[in-house]
Formats: C-alpha cells, structure tokens, sequence
C-alpha cells in the first residue's frame, strides 16, 4: 500500500442485534458494503439523514462499534493496517493516537469534575506521545489556534466554567493535541447556535488546514458539511448514494436524493399583510422564573393576526420558548397584558376558561416527549375531540380518521403506538392533536428541530397547507432562520430577552440592519463555496459564544 | 413472554404458584383440622404426620398450610393497601409540587425515621391485635416507601410535555395521575411490589413471633416457629419448617421480582 492512502474502507458492513418488544432479537444490518479512501490531509465529509449509519462509519474508522454494534465484514485500513483484524491491544495503540474522535456534545463528553487541561492532554501523554509539559505546550498552542479566550489558563478551568462552543473548541484540542493523522468529527457543530457554530466551524477548519490533519467530517447540514470537506459521500439508510468533490455535490448532484437534499427550503411563501383585529396581542410584558432576580422577557411587544404566521427567531436563552410559556399562562406574568381574540387572557393557567385553552393549542420541539408512549395515536387525538366537544364512539372515530387524513397519515395508524412511529409521524400526529381542538392559535416551539431535513421540509409544506385550510394562525419559534424565511409573514428577532427587531417579513429581512440581526442572518449557512470566508470578512458583531 | 423466561425466574414462579394455591385451597387439602389436636407432643414424621405434630400434639403440615394461608393473606392485603395509599399521595404530591408536596413529604419522613417495628409495637401494645389493625397499620407504615418511590417516578414523568399538554388542555389532576403518570410509572411500581410483599411478610411473621401478630389458636408461620422454639432444645425439626416456608416463599418471589424488573428496565424493548 502507498502512503497517498490514510484510510481505505472497503466492503463495510456493520450490523446489530435488536430487541423488538414482545418478539425474539433479531440481527440486523445497518451498513451494506461502503468504500472509500481518504488522502493524507484531505476531509471527507459524510452526509446523511439520521439512520443512514453515517455516525457508525465514522467510528468504524476507529475499529469501534458503539451500543452493541458490531462491524461483520469489510476491510478498514489505516496507515496501511487492516485494523478490523488487529488485536485489542493494536486497536487500543491506534485509538487516541492515530485516530481520534470529536462528539457531538462536548458538554456530555467531558468528565465534569475534572480541568479541561488534564483532559485534553490524556491520550497523548498516554500513547506516549509527549511528555506532559511537552503536551501542555501543545494544548496551549491549539487553544491559541482555535481562538478560545486565555489560552494560557483556559485549560485550567473545569468544563462548566466555559461556554458551549468554547467546550466544543476545546474538545477539538483534544482530539489534535496527540498529532493524529486522522480526526473523526461527529456532528461538531450541531448542538451548537448558528452565531456560535460559525465560529466553532471556522476554527475547526482553520486548525485541519494547519496541522495537515486529515478528517472524516459528519454532519445533517449539507451546507455545513460544504466549507469544511475537499469530497463528500451521501448516505442513506446504510448505502452510498453519491460520493464527488464538493463542488460536484452542491452545483452538480446527480442522483435524486443529493437533488433533494441540495433543493431542501425551497418553499416560497408569500407574505400576508397585516389586518386591523389582530388575533394576539402581547402588550409590555415582562417575566421571571421564580427564585432569580432577572427579567427573562423584557417589555414585549408583539401583535399576530389571524391566519398568518409570526415566526419569533433567537438563539438559545434568548427568551423565545418563556413568551410561548407566558402566553399559554405556564408562567405569570410580572407586567403587561395579552389578549386573545379580544379578550383579554388571565395570567395564570389554572383560571382560564376551557374556550381560551381550547383555542389556544402547542406543538412541542420534541414528539417523543410530547406524546404519552402509552397511549394509542387514536386515544391521543381522541382525547381533545372527548374533552372540548363531548364526542363518543363512532362519531369520535370518524372525526380521528378525518384528522388522520389531513396530516397525511391514512388508515392503520389509530391503533398504533408512538413507538411504532417515526419521527415526522410522531410530529404529524402532535399537529392533529393540536388541531382536534379547532384552535385558533397553534403555538410551534422548534417544532422542525429535531428533524432531517427532508421530513422537516414535509411538515412545514404541511403546517402552511392546514393554515389555509383551517384559517389558524401560527406562532412559530425557531433559531432556524431558513424556516422562518420559508412560512412567516411577520418577524420577531430576540436577543436577551428584548425584542430587537419585528416587523413583517420582508422589512425585517432586508436591510438597513441592526447590528444582532445582521449577525444572525450572516451565520446561516449557505450551500456555497468559499461562504465561510465571505462571512468572517464582513460581520460587525462577535457572536456570543465568545 | 413466557417462552422466553430463564429458568430463575420459573423455578420462583412456580413455588410462588404451589404457595399461592395452597394457600387458596388450604381447607381441601390439609389433612386435619386446623387446630385439631390429633398425637402426642412433637412427634416425629411418619406416614400419619408427614411432618411430625407440634408442641401441643397438632399436624404440623396442617399448621403449615393454614398457617401460610394466614401470612400470605395478611401480607397481600397490606401490600394492595400500601401500594394504593403510597402511590397515589406519591403521584399527587408529585403532580400538585410546592407546599402540598413539602407537607406530605415531611411527614412520610417523619414516620420513616421512626423504625416501622418498634412504631408497631407501641400501636399493637393499645390496639386490638385483630386481622383488620394488623392490616392497616402493615399497609399504612409500609405506604412511606411506596410513597417515596412512586413521587420519585412521578416528579419525572411529570416535566414530560405530555403532561404539560394535558395541563395546557386543562386536564383534572385525577386524569394526569391516572391516564398519563400511572401507565408510565406502572413498571417500576409492579416490580417494587413484589419486594415490598416479601418485607410483609417477613414483618407478618416477626410481628407473630413476637406475639403481637396473629393470636392463637389462629396458625400463621411466624406463630408456629414461636409455638415450637423450644423444641430447637431437643433437637426437633418443627420449628423449622415454617422457617423454611419463609425463606422459600421470600426467595422464590423475589426471583419472579428480579425477571419483571429486568424486562421493563431494560433499554432494549422492554417497555412494550
């Protein structure tokens, strides 16, 4: 073998056993005989929906199979070794030396009660690779290199003591500081804000291009995956779909799927304009949790109106899901006043008329938890058709059949259990839930966070599609601002707590901009060459994470 | 389900099973009446006694199924009666939180501190020693540890955004404890009491030997090891076989416990 080949994966095939409820375990395959090689210094990025086994190829390359999966058959070879044949003790020579790994949430992954230094020099002073005042130089050298504050005394600090995409950062020293010929980056950046990703992005970037380390990148985000890599593989469920460069992918897929995903957010939505009797009015309110001494939301103002979407865009902490807390009246209040189809709301839930919390309905970010796993579809959707109309028996199942069918979902599913669903199911069945009880306002939080892409596509095109047939108006919460773009008519931009921009659509996405918004429209990334660089150069604004 | 059992878990359910029905059918089956005084003192077993007589000349074997069909009895009702009080104050003090949850809590805390066998005794000392105190007093002081391990599965059931948006459906508290926590929260519960059946019936029988359970002539296993302790002297056995009833009984159920724990705790499935 020559040395212009790091990695070669041929013919991997990796299976699991699985546990089926009230059934004998069976073995399945989740890969299905993938190839590819990795050049010295070269990223590769891996692409797929969740499921497609991007994350267990990544980890094959570290011979490691996670969670009870085991690698049955194919080829991995690093610097020339089939590593699926060496023993545990080669494996463990190769792990933490040769190649190494990043994890999608560094604040799970680091040990809480140790400093951020001892960790991050672990395996290379273990692989004796350095000694340890030799790897302590280095460690600091790369927090220099991945921008993080203090590079000096940064490592003396324990993991809470530093923010998110500093820890992601950091973890990313880790992962460079043994000098591995390869890093396996699993989702870096995907439990990070857009303003903060962007940074995390740019500093992984900066240090792969500077220590010729060579990467397996996975990611969802195609756009993402598009300013890091030199080629990119699509996967889906287990199979290669396309493998090209970069550029190939984002300007010239080929297969359907690529197309699909390439095309994904291409919905256009053309903006309503406001009427006289808004259906929500939020008047100065403002709110705190109990027991701080800080205001979560400070004098909001905000109107909505009926049949259209107001979509409220901010990063995490930023007070979006506390508004959708204090309208629905899971929180008091400490000033203002909402009305609601020309009432005016009690603050508290417990004294709201039935009507109020009748038209008044949510859809959770998460489904799984939004849905009791106990429950059938048909008991899930009945339930609000009982409660608020009084329906019994037949007229109740034809009712949950009706509304079965407006979400797209058909026969065979009343009698199914949330488990036995998938996750676009699950969220569609949430969106009959809530529309069981003819709503006048249905509040979204993240509803399309926890989603592929594709699926999440299919539940916007499906919430816009209900709002025109059944004349609801939506609160949308979101950090994503594609999807705002794709269904709002009016904008609300959060930022600690304060509204610092809304208006509707098009006035709040075109310029002048204040200085927050311009940040977060900049940080969105886009599937083109050369974005990340374009952005860096013009921002006005450093992003919180920092 | 049962295809799949390990041969633990069978060997439990079956002897689980011959007490049980003994204890149901135990009129049918006994060989004498119950407190019949059919021989001599201690005699030894032959094909008459199959286990011997005790130490007032009664068929031990008879006292033994009778005696079982008393434990098991007493220790089933308390353990319905612990469950029932127990989790339903867990699960409301739970769902209710703030002052509701505070008072509840402290007092179960309260109670807890003080050890249930002595708190017993001092009840028993002034109350009538009747099968219905004996029940209630098992299966209220029992109640605290249900309590406390139904509000801990409860206080995390209780932030799921589905019981939010039964909240926000302006659901009663009886609906959010009974339709969304209690099927969630069943699992845990069921394999708790097969445990806490046990510690019923080892308390049922330590409060007998003690001679504040079960009044005689009435025969329960722990009466009968206390009727015949003195025998241990002379080297007669009678004393115990109600002991290894105990044991056996104990064992076997917690051999069925640990399997259902097993199969719902497990994250491959189980919970179907």
């Amino acid at each position: 073998m020559t040395q212009d080949t790091l990695l070669r994966v041929r013919g991997l095939k990796i299976g699991a056993t699985i546990y089926p409820p009230g059934e004998r375990p069976r073995d399945i395959e989740i890969v299905h005989g993938v190839d590819f090689d990795l050049a010295p210094g070269k990223v590769l990025g891996l692409i797929g929906e969740s499921g497609a086994g991007k994350s267990t190829i990544g980890l094959a390359a570290m011979a490691y199979g996670r969670g009870g999966v085991e690698l049955t058959g194919g080829e991995v070879h690093v610097n020339g070794r089939d590593i699926l044949q060496s023993g545990l003790r080669d494996v463990r020579r190769l792990r933490g030396a040769e190649v190494t790994y990043v994890s999608q949430s560094a604040a799970a992954s680091f040990n809480p009660a140790k400093k951020i230094m001892e960790q991050v020099i672990e395996a290379a002073v273990f692989q004796n690779k350095f000694s340890k005042k030799d790897a302590e130089a280095r460690a600091i050298e790369l927090f220099r290199k991945l921008g993080l504050p203090d590079p000096e005394t940064i490592g003396n600090r324990y993991p809470h003591q530093v923010s998110g995409g500093q820890l992601q950062r950091c973890m990313t020293a880790l992962a460079l500081c043994p000098e591995p010929d390869l890093v396996v980056f699993d989702e870096p950046t995907t439990a990070l804000d857009v303003t903060t990703q962007i940074d995390v992005l740019a500093a992984i970037k900066e240090a792969i291009r500077d220590t010729g380390v060579a990467a397996l990148y996975i990611t969802h985000d195609l756009a993402v995956v598009a300013q890091v890599s030199d080629h990119i593989m699509v996967l889906r469920m287990g199979e290669m779909v396309e493998y090209g460069t970069v550029d190939q992918i984002i300007n010239d897929p080929q297969e359907e799927y690529t197309q699909a995903l390439v095309s994904v957010r291409s919905i256009n939505h053309e903006e309503k304009l406001p009427t006289d009797n808004p259906l929500l009015r939020v008047e100065g309110v403002t709110a705190r949790y109990k027991g701080t001494n800080f205001d979560v939301l400070k004098n909001i103002n905000v109107e909505l109106h009926p049949g259209q979407t107001l979509a409220v865009v901010g990063e995490s902490g930023s007070g979006k899901s506390t508004l959708a807390r204090v309208i629905t009246g899971l929180l008091p209040p400490s000033a203002g006043t909402i009305t609601f189809d020309g009432r005016t709301l009690t603050p508290d839930l417990p004294t709201r008329p039935l009507d109020d919390l009748r038209e008044l309905q949510m859809i959770y970010q998460m489904a799984d938890t939004a849905m009791n796993p106990r429950q059938t579809v048909g008991t899930l959707i009945g339930r609000p058709l009982e409660f608020y109309f009084g329906l019994k028996g037949k007229e109740k199942q034809t009712r949950i059949q009706e509304l079965l069918d407006e979400i797209e979902l058909g026969e065979g599913f009343q009698d199914r259990y949330p488990a036995e669903l998938s996750g676009g199911q699950k969220q569609r069945v949430c969106i009959a839930r809530a529309l069981a009880a003819k709503p006048k306002l249905i509040i979204c939080d993240e509803v399309t966070s926890a989603l592929d892409p594709l699926v999440a596509d299919g539940i916007l095109k499906l919430l816009l599609k209900l709002q025109k047939i059944e004349d609801v108006s939506f609160l949308f919460i979101t950090h994503d601002l594609a999807t705002v773009k794709a269904i709002a008519d009016s904008i609300a931009v959060m930022y600690q707590g304060e509204v610092v921009r809304y208006g509707p659509k098009s006035q709040v996405l075109s310029p002048p901009f204040d200085d927050y918004t311009d940040l977060l429209l900049s940080s969105v990334p886009e599937m083109k060459l050369g974005w990340l660089e374009e952005v860096l150069e013009s921002r006005k604004m450093e992003s919180a994470g920092n | 389900m049962l295809k799949n059992m390990p041969i633990s878990a069978m060997i439990g359910l079956s002897f689980t099973a011959l007490y049980f029905l003994m204890a149901l059918f135990a009129p049918l089956i006994a060989p004498y009446g119950m407190a019949e005084v059919v021989g001599d003192v201690w005699e030894p077993s032959s094909s008459e006694f199959l286990l011997g007589t005790d130490n007032i000349g009664r068929d031990l074997l008879t006292r033994l199924i009778y005696g079982g069909r008393t434990t098991i009895f007493i220790a089933t009702m308390a353990t319905i009666l612990s469950f029932v009080t127990g989790a339903v104050l867990g699960f409301f003090a739970a769902v209710s939180g703030g002052w509701i949850d505070q008072v509840l809590s402290r007092f179960v805390d309260l109670i807890m501190s003080i050890p249930s066998l002595i708190f017993a005794l001092v009840v028993l000392s002034v109350m009538p020693t009747t099968m219905f105190i004996l029940i209630v007093l098992m299966g209220l002081l029992d109640s605290t540890r249900v309590y406390r391990l139904a509000r801990a599965v409860a206080v995390d059931i209780t932030v799921m955004d589905y019981v939010e948006a039964a909240r926000l459906r302006g659901e009663k508290t009886a609906w959010i404890i009974f339709r969304e926590i209690l099927p969630n929260a069943l699992s845990p519960l069921v394999a708790e009491m097969g445990l806490r059946f046990i510690f019923m019936v080892l308390f049922i029988s330590t409060l007998s030997f003690l001679g504040l359970g079960v009044q005689p002539p009435q025969a329960d296993w722990g009466g009968i090891v206390k009727e015949n302790k003195e025998g241990i002297n002379y080297g007669i056995q009678a004393a115990l076989y109600p002991a290894y009833a105990i044991a056996t009984l104990c064992i076997s159920i917690n051999l069925v416990a640990d399997w259902i724990l097993n199969r719902t705790t497990s994250l491959k499935g189980g919970r179907g």
